[in-house]
């Protein structure tokens, strides 16, 4: 009974991530139709430049966050302009492995800048773990849960009622009508791929204390990640974190009851299963287009 | 004459003249590690050949291709180092095995289209990689598998890197040929019928599911080899190398080449196995470099570089005139 609910606790919060990252999946998805292969490496980057700011130059914790946030989606406008927005392709193969590149560039760049040592980060608020029903919960799992469920509801709030939100599922659901009633179609592209980055940030930023990071972290978060956001249905972003919370939940019940070794296992016979019964998504909707509701 | 001009060469001749060209290179290569090099752009050229047989013909994307490499130098391997069997038995197991899982996988993820099926085959190559990692007591785990018997046909063994090249290029020239009579098959117009419009195809009575999952067993049976070839050359198999990372860096050696015309994966394959040794020279900028021309690349040459060699006799000729 303990174990169980030891189970759901780290499914739970590594889900959080996993559901986090895919928000940012189905954000570019929704602009481009690209699967951004450099979405992982900007979470593995707001935790890099989170770590490194902060032992260099001992900021508070909360400016620390800020920055690496506020850096991330800065790099995530310039990396789009520099290589989406300059492409003559627009070919989606072309596209997916123009952000291939980028990853990779990306993590060159880290290596080359930092090393390949893991750094790490202090929690957020102490590391006395929590005992509840005998099993034991670290603070900072609970700022990774908080942090998502409110990251997620702001850009939920974003996409429904602000003009640029608006705009963003305008050009998703059909950009030549879009670029029509006057909504800058690659400015939007610029826009998604920033906030995707600052999003990965945020989830880079709050998993490190707990797993530390370095160049080469970024890949399988990423990943696992766009699962997350296939599982839950691309283009809602509910369906995206709904996806994470259960890859994460299979993973850690995978790790417990079979073997730690085969936890990817389960997972990913679960996504190719539920694409093969449902390949919408849980909440996308059969024969509907992808991006009916964010 | 009109015939000898170098852009209407026969398919078929260009491709003797490229296989007697890479027999002799061996002879003029400036030092033996060029020729190792060469030796992996073989098998690298064997494994984009094949899924360009998939991606630029029949339209259908794979993102777990370096599995089944994987799993053709594993069965393989596991023969030859774990169980003694002779080099040619384990060679046809191989093909045979990874055929048969091709199979069994295809069934499944070929019904998926677009996105989806990248989302299942990418899947599938994770899992198979966990295998590799995780079966330890066949397949050595996570530090690999040692001791795999290089290849050996009657009283001929292929111990040395130069023998290894030509069983190597052998087996590029037979899968180039296999891949070009394929084209103009009856099967090629239907793969090709099945990426202008599956339902088109369909209503024009092609069984489309039926050839996918025919030219993705196909797929992995170039894989397979391209795998044997690997275990065989140096005696050894990691896990990792048989990653998504590479099922991506082979999508891109196609792509870099040129999707689905018949020198683009030879074209990419060379330049993409090339690249890093030549990017050696900036030392700790090199995977940063890599990146950016891979992306590059793709930004401002997407059809890739195989239009541009076949069109390169033209310029040439007009500079000529002139």
């Amino acid at each position: 009974m303990v174990e169980i609910l030891q189970y759901i606790f780290s499914g739970i919060t590594v889900g959080s991530i996993y559901g986090l990252i895919a928000v940012g999946f189905c954000i570019v998805y929704n602009a481009t139709e690209v699967i951004n292969f450099s979405q992982g490496e900007f979470v593995m980057l707001g935790g890099m430049i989170g770590a490194v700011v902060f032992k260099a130059w001992g900021l508070p914790l909360p400016l620390v966050f800020l920055l690496s946030v506020a850096a991330c989606f800065l790099l995530g406008w310039i990396c789009e302009k520099l290589t989406i927005g300059l492409s003559r392709s627009h070919d989606i193969l072309n596209l997916i492995i123009i952000t291939f590149g980028l990853a990779i560039a990306i993590k060159g760049a880290v290596m080359m800048i930092w090393g390949k040592f893991a750094k790490d980060m202090p929690a957020f608020s102490g590391e006395i773990p929590l005992t509840i029903m005998g099993a034991t919960l670290v603070p900072q799992a609970i700022w990774i849960v908080g942090v998502s469920v409110l990251v997620m509801l702001c850009m939920r709030l974003f996409l429904n009622n602000t003009a640029i939100g608006i705009a963003m599922r305008a050009s998703a659901s059909e950009k030549v009508a879009a670029s029509l009633v006057g909504i800058p179609v690659k400015l939007i592209s610029s826009i998604s791929f920033a906030i995707a980055s600052a999003i990965g940030a945020v989830a880079g930023l709050i998993i490190t204390p707990l797993t530390l990071t370095s160049y080469d972290h970024g890949t399988m978060l990423g990943l696992k990640g766009f699962c997350a956001a296939i599982i839950g249905g691309m283009g809602n972003i509910y369906g995206g974190f709904l996806g994470g919370l259960i890859l994460g939940l299979l993973e850690a019940f995978g790790a417990g009851i079979v073997s730690s070794g085969y936890r990817d296992v389960v997972a990913f016979l679960a996504l190719i299963l539920l694409l093969l019964i449902r390949p919408s998504g849980l909440l996308g909707e059969t024969g509907k287009d992808r991006i009916s509701k964010i | 004459m009109s015939v000898l001009k170098p852009n209407r060469l026969p398919r078929w001749f260009s491709l003797v003249v490229f296989t007697f060209v890479m027999f002799l290179f061996p002879f003029f290569s400036p030092n033996p590690y060029i020729t190792t090099v060469m030796a992996f752009a073989g098998i690298n050229i064997l494994l984009c050949t094949g899924l360009n047989l998939l991606l630029g013909y029949a339209g259908q994307i794979s993102f777990g291709h370096a599995a089944f490499w994987g799993l053709g130098a594993y069965v393989y391997g596991i023969l030859t180092a774990k169980f003694a069997w002779a080099p040619v038995l384990s060679l046809f197991a191989a093909i045979f095995f990874t055929c048969l899982s091709a199979l069994a996988i295809g069934i499944p993820t070929l019904r998926l289209r677009g996105h989806y099926l990248a989302v299942g085959t990418l899947g599938v190559g994770i899992i198979l990689q966990i295998f590799f990692i995780q079966l330890d007591s066949l397949t050595g785990g996570p530090s690999g598998l040692i001791k795999i018997a290089s290849f050996s046909v009657g009283g001929l063994v292929f111990d040395t890197p130069l023998k290894s090249h030509y069983l190597i290029w052998s087996w590029v020239f037979l899968g180039l040929l296999g891949a070009l009579n394929l084209a103009d098959s009856r099967m090629g117009r239907a793969m090709r019928a099945i990426k202008e419009s599956e339902v088109a195809a369909e209503t024009m009575g092609v069984k489309t599911f039926k050839y996918k999952l025919i030219i993705f067993t196909l797929t992995a049976g170039y894989a397979s080899v391209a795998g044997v070839l690997y275990a065989q050359y140096l005696n050894f198999a990691a896990p990792e190398t048989f990653g998504l990372m590479n099922s991506v860096l082979l999508l891109a050696m196609v792509v870099v080449g040129g999707i689905g015309s018949f020198w683009g994966p030879v074209v990419g394959a060379l330049i993409l196995t090339f690249l890093p040794e030549y990017l050696r020279a900036y030392e700790g900028l090199e995977v940063l470099l890599y990146g950016v021309i891979l992306a590059g690349v793709m930004m401002f040459i997407p059809k890739g570089f195989a239009p541009i060699v076949k069109s390169l006799p033209i310029y040439l000729r007009r500079i000529g005139k002139r």
